[in-house]
């Protein structure tokens, strides 16, 4: 059957996409300890969803739109009140999380929350090809300043990288990921899709360049797991995917460093 | 500025919000000066260091010569033994080559290569002991020639011992390639016997000079309060 046509084929290279540019972010996030970060975040898209459907756009720019509000309040909020991100995240998840179930029509709640990759189309394929390889190439260009920022903030400021713009555009890009990851896995379980797979390659890596390529590797392969068997099985692939990662960080712990 | 004038500082001070960090400093660095900057905790030592990055608003002037490579050595450096990065990468962020690596850290007093490509450039860094740390810190500020290096208390988390090798190591390095060095010490000793001028500051400037000529028992009274003369006596060594 033709790729184009075979609704298989879409889910899992959406799947696969998503799932490398979420594991090779999702090392960053590790690195950065902001693992919670992208647990909760998820939860912020919600709002927009709901949005989405209630008024009939696509939910997926919902989701960026109010992901990317957030994300920015977050950056603005933790420059002027030097509050931890975490504490501001907990603010704006427990917020969206309350209206969100509000605003969602309830025939569409479960859906929203565990995801349904059963949906997707070309068209959201090219979305992720598009947006997924401009995350790799914006990661190219401030891996570097990122890295030294988050060892030594000082160390970082002093060679002149501008950290609170590094640390934006690396938060917008997570909001592109989250936003993307909704596809497979819902509301719920993104954070999943970003966490598992960076918690697996911590286990094996000594170097970043393993740890980040690792990650992207196994966010891949959870994701390319997850949707092939969910579809054998008849399951769900959203909590598939998500027990795909979790197996693999199971099998990385044997292998710890 | 004079000719082999690197650094001027007039009138310099430094506010958060409404309070007074630093205030009234002034002074100047000449080339192949080790300049020491001492005080208690909270004097504003690191806020100078800062301001003369750049780094914080300031009122006054600080003036550095032209085209000069400053580099900077921060007091935190609490690298988490989890992160996983090696040594090699850490020095790759100043997209540098082997060769530099390698020539840096002969200058810090790493010799064997074997040892390095087997044992220290594929590690995790927060593997690395504390004083390990230190000289791959000290390796790092140097790879890219600098004329100017801010240490902020290249002491601290080391033991005694390595406490002498990393200030011998400091001289050995202004010696064979000239550079400036200011430092933050938090101890005297030190400074006597390593800087040829320091600073004395608590938020005010309190003393400036060569260490045998203003660490007096006034001056240091008024830096320290009534711990003075213990530390007074340590420079006749």
């Amino acid at each position: 059957m033709n790729i184009i046509t075979n609704p298989l084929y879409l889910q899992v290279l959406v799947g696969i996409l998503v799932g490398l540019g979420a594991g090779y972010l999702g090392s960053f996030m590790v690195f950065k300890r902001m693992s919670l970060v992208g647990d909760v975040i998820s939860h912020v898209a919600l709002p927009g969803i709901a949005l989405g459907l209630i008024f009939n756009f696509n939910p997926f720019l919902g989701a960026f739109t109010a992901l990317f509000l957030s994300i920015v309040g977050i950056w603005f909020l933790e420059i002027k009140t030097e509050l931890p991100s975490e504490t501001l995240v907990g603010i704006f998840f427990a917020l969206s999380l309350a209206l969100g179930l509000l605003l969602t029509p309830e025939q569409e709640l479960l859906e929203v929350l565990f995801g349904d990759i059963t949906r997707v189309g070309p068209t959201e394929v090219l979305i992720a090809l598009i947006l997924v390889s401009s995350l790799f190439i914006i990661m190219s260009l401030i891996h570097r300043g990122l890295t030294l920022s988050i060892i030594s903030k000082q160390l970082a400021q002093s060679v002149g990288i501008n950290i609170s713009r590094t640390s934006f555009i690396f938060l917008v890009l997570i909001a592109i990921i989250v936003a993307l990851g909704l596809n497979v896995t819902g509301v719920f379980l993104t954070g999943a899709l970003v966490i598992l797979p960076a918690a697996a390659a911590k286990n094996i890596s000594i170097s970043l360049a393993n740890f980040t390529k690792s990650s992207a590797i196994f966010g891949g392969l959870s994701a390319f797991g997850g949707i092939v068997l969910g579809n054998y099985l008849g399951f769900h692939p959203g909590p598939i995917v998500v027990l795909t990662g979790g197996f693999i960080f199971l099998i990385t712990l044997f292998f710890k460093k | 500025m004079l000719d082999n004038f690197i650094l001027t500082v007039d009138n310099l001070g430094v506010k958060f919000d409404k309070n007074e960090v630093l205030k009234g400093l002034s002074f100047f660095v000449k080339k192949g000066d080790v300049l020491a900057i001492v005080g208690p905790n909270g004097a504003g030592k690191s806020v100078l260091f800062r301001a003369l990055l750049g780094l914080l608003p300031y009122s006054g002037k600080i003036e550095w010569g032209k085209n000069l490579k400053i580099n900077y050595v921060p007091q935190k450096f609490n690298i988490d033994k989890e992160l996983p990065l090696t040594v090699e990468e850490f020095f790759k962020l100043k997209e540098v080559g082997t060769k530099k690596i390698m020539a840096a850290l002969r200058s810090v007093g790493m010799t064997d290569e074997h040892h390095i490509e087997r044992h220290i450039l594929n590690q995790r860094l927060g593997w690395l002991s504390g004083g390990q740390i230190q000289r791959i810190l000290v390796a790092w500020s140097i790879l890219d020639n600098p004329d100017v290096i801010l240490f902020d208390e290249p002491t601290s988390g080391i033991d005694v011992g390595g406490e002498e090798t990393i200030y011998h190591l400091l001289k050995k390095l202004k010696d064979e390639k000239g550079f400036t060095i200011l430092l933050i010490s938090h101890d005297l000793h030190i400074v006597y016997k390593y800087a040829n001028n320091v600073i004395c500051i608590n938020k005010e400037m309190v003393c400036y000079g060569e260490p045998s000529d203003v660490l007096d028992p006034a001056s240091l009274a008024k830096l320290y309060g009534g711990e003075a003369g213990f530390y007074k006596h340590e420079h006749n060594h």
